[in-house]
């Protein structure tokens, strides 16, 4: 079946878990460093191999960094939480259990307002966000492509294994309808974004920092008690994430309506083919024995010290969005332009440093980026919100034009200096003297007579046709204004 | 408080299938046997808790106990292997993994 014959005979009902990694210096329970790249089990300590006899302690990073988020979701603070063990068989676990919470999660009763494209609010209700840590990594030898069956063997590398996560958990997300594929990305994206602002995270999808499982289930209507759900495990980017939500709405779709029913189990999304196809059927392996860790004593956040993290929270990417678009008067759309190009932070900071917003957002979006595109270079690798900022002063104050301020900024990204120093060395200011410009206006009359005799008959659009020469015979360096002001004076 | 039920050998099979332990029928009714005999033991306590004694995970009245985000010591990659049964390229090697994705 398809999407579209799908969403209009189907209600979806969405679920997602995010996994951040956060930045700390250290890992969870142990004081061996949270970094990659080294050798292989280089940042291990008897702690995060799960030696005998060894006993983890709290990071305070951790969840100081675990109190931000929860907060930035409009979460509850627990009074008092405590870890748990979430017992499982896995060489990429060496304790045989993971640290995590269960009953008492640090974070709970939130949410937040998702964007879509359109700029229609959504709300997402948050469950919980509790403290865990993450796994090692497991290599498969053997066997086709590194996938699990057909394995010889694996290799294990615990750098990774007890890495601070914080795990966010949503209430059904209901009510999305047709759009659930883009609620669940654009919900993602919002996590992620506001990881970022808060500092708690490099909050790379593409590294793993940030990693979605993704519940879809159908049901008749809205009024329908909720229909089994399939759960998309790691979906690592936002497209993969509507991708995989689509494909598994019109995949339970064509079941449910052939009189089949929906096996609860985990998926996998395959980016090559935009399916989802069989993992684990949820079963008796799910049985995971939780119980109190007795090796770490509860966490209870004094108020104190919420209220301080509270009150240092910086402005979150929507209110930051939304007093943007105020200040510089422009429109959500011309606002996504900017956020979509990923040059929010330049054309703020070029704003600051006294560029009209119209002039900032022109040059970061325009000149520059298509440059950043044609070199395949990070616009903000090109220039710097003072050179921009720059730039735009001298075109405001009439010194360049908009043509002669490009080469301006060619000459500036090629490193040449300073805006400024570029159009002295290169000689491109527009021609304040009016000498050399009233003679260029004055041969502009004499070689076109015929548009003369426009002007003078009232047509006032046709003077456009003389500032083409005059501009040629100054090399562009005329002020448009100025030769119109001069051409009036001659033939009025 | 409610009887303490008897544990069957059938939970401690399951039990030892969660833990990937194997485990002979003698041995399950064996280790049921004794598992029933702690419970036992433990069901006591359960006499002595009333109504107003909270459950708790943690008898110690310690809370907070927590550590400044600061690197340290570390095991070398050849010490971390040093107890691994084998391993390659400075990882565990551990065998095909049967039954799981």
């Amino acid at each position: 079946m398809k999407y579209e014959e799908a969403i209009e005979r189907y209600d979806p009902v969405l679920g997602i878990e995010v996994h951040v990694e956060l930045g700390t210096a250290t890992k969870m329970f142990d004081a061996a460093p949270n970094s990659f790249g080294g050798g292989a089990n280089e940042n291990t300590t008897p702690v995060s191999l799960g030696l005998p006899g060894a006993l983890p302690v709290v990071n305070e990073k951790g969840v100081e960094y675990a109190i931000r988020i929860g907060l930035a979701l409009g979460c509850e603070i627990a009074q008092s939480c405590r870890f748990a063990r979430k017992n499982y068989f896995y060489p990429d676990n060496p304790k045989n259990f993971q640290t995590s919470q269960f009953d008492e999660p640090i974070a709970a009763n939130g949410g937040i307002d998702v964007e879509l494209e359109d700029g229609q609010l959504v709300h997402v209700p948050i469950e919980r966000a509790h403290m865990e840590e993450d796994a090692g990594k497991n290599t498969h030898v053997g066997g086709a492509g590194g996938r699990i069956h057909g394995a010889d063997h694996s290799l294990v590398d615990y750098n990774r294994a007890g890495v601070p996560l914080v795990e966010i958990v949503t209430h059904p997300i209901e009510g999305t309808g047709r759009r659930a594929p883009e609620v669940a990305a654009a919900y993602v994206r919002t996590l992620r974004d506001i990881f970022k602002a808060l500092g708690v995270s490099e909050a790379k999808m593409e590294q793993g920092n940030v990693r979605a499982d993704i519940n879809v289930s159908l049901r008749d209507s809205p009024d329908a008690p909720l229909g089994t759900r399939t759960e998309t495990k790691n979906v690592n980017s936002f497209r993969s994430i509507e991708r995989a939500v689509r494909f598994e709405i019109a995949r339970q779709a064509t079941l449910l309506a052939a009189g089949e029913s929906i096996l609860q189990e985990t998926r996998h999304f395959h980016e090559d083919t935009g399916e989802t196809s069989s993992g684990r059927v949820k079963s008796d392996a799910d049985d995971y024995r939780y119980f109190p860790e007795p090796d770490l004593v509860p966490v209870e956040p004094a108020r104190e010290w919420v209220e301080e993290i509270r009150a240092s929270l910086p402005e979150l990417p929507a209110a930051r969005r939304r007093r943007l678009i105020g200040e510089w008067g422009i429109t959500e759309l011309e606002m996504r332009d900017v956020i979509n190009a990923g040059l929010l932070d330049p054309v703020e900071e070029t704003v600051k440093l006294g560029a009209s917003p119209a002039a900032a957002r022109k040059w970061w979006t325009g000149e520059v980026a298509r440059r950043a595109k044609q070199d395949e270079r990070d616009p903000e690798d090109l220039v710097s919100p003072a050179q921009i900022a720059e730039l735009a002063g001298l075109v405001e104050a009439g010194r360049l034009n908009d043509k002669l301020a490009r080469q301006v900024l060619d000459g500036t990204i090629s490193g040449e200096g300073s805006p400024a120093e570029v159009m002295a060395a290169r000689g491109l200011e527009i021609v304040q003297d009016d000498g050399a410009l009233e003679a260029a206006v004055d041969q502009a009359i004499a070689d076109n007579p015929d548009v003369v005799e426009k002007i003078r008959g009232g047509k006032q659009q046709a003077i456009g046709a003389l500032i083409g020469p005059i501009m040629k015979a100054t090399r562009g360096q005329a002020d448009a204004g100025r030769a119109r002001e001069l051409i009036l004076a001659r033939l009025g | 408080m409610p009887e303490q039920s008897a544990i069957t050998s059938e939970e401690v099979a399951h039990l030892a299938q969660l833990a990937r332990i194997a485990m002979d029928d003698e041995e399950l009714a064996a280790l049921a046997g004794d598992l029933n005999h702690i419970l036992g033991n433990v069901a006591r306590v359960a006499e002595v808790a009333t109504d107003d004694v909270p459950a708790t995970s943690h008898p110690i009245a310690l809370r907070n106990v927590m550590r400044p985000d600061t690197v340290g010591e570390t095991l070398t990659a050849e010490q971390a292997l040093s107890n691994a049964p084998a391993d390659d390229e400075g990882k565990f090697l551990v065998p095909q993994i049967l039954g799981e994705e």
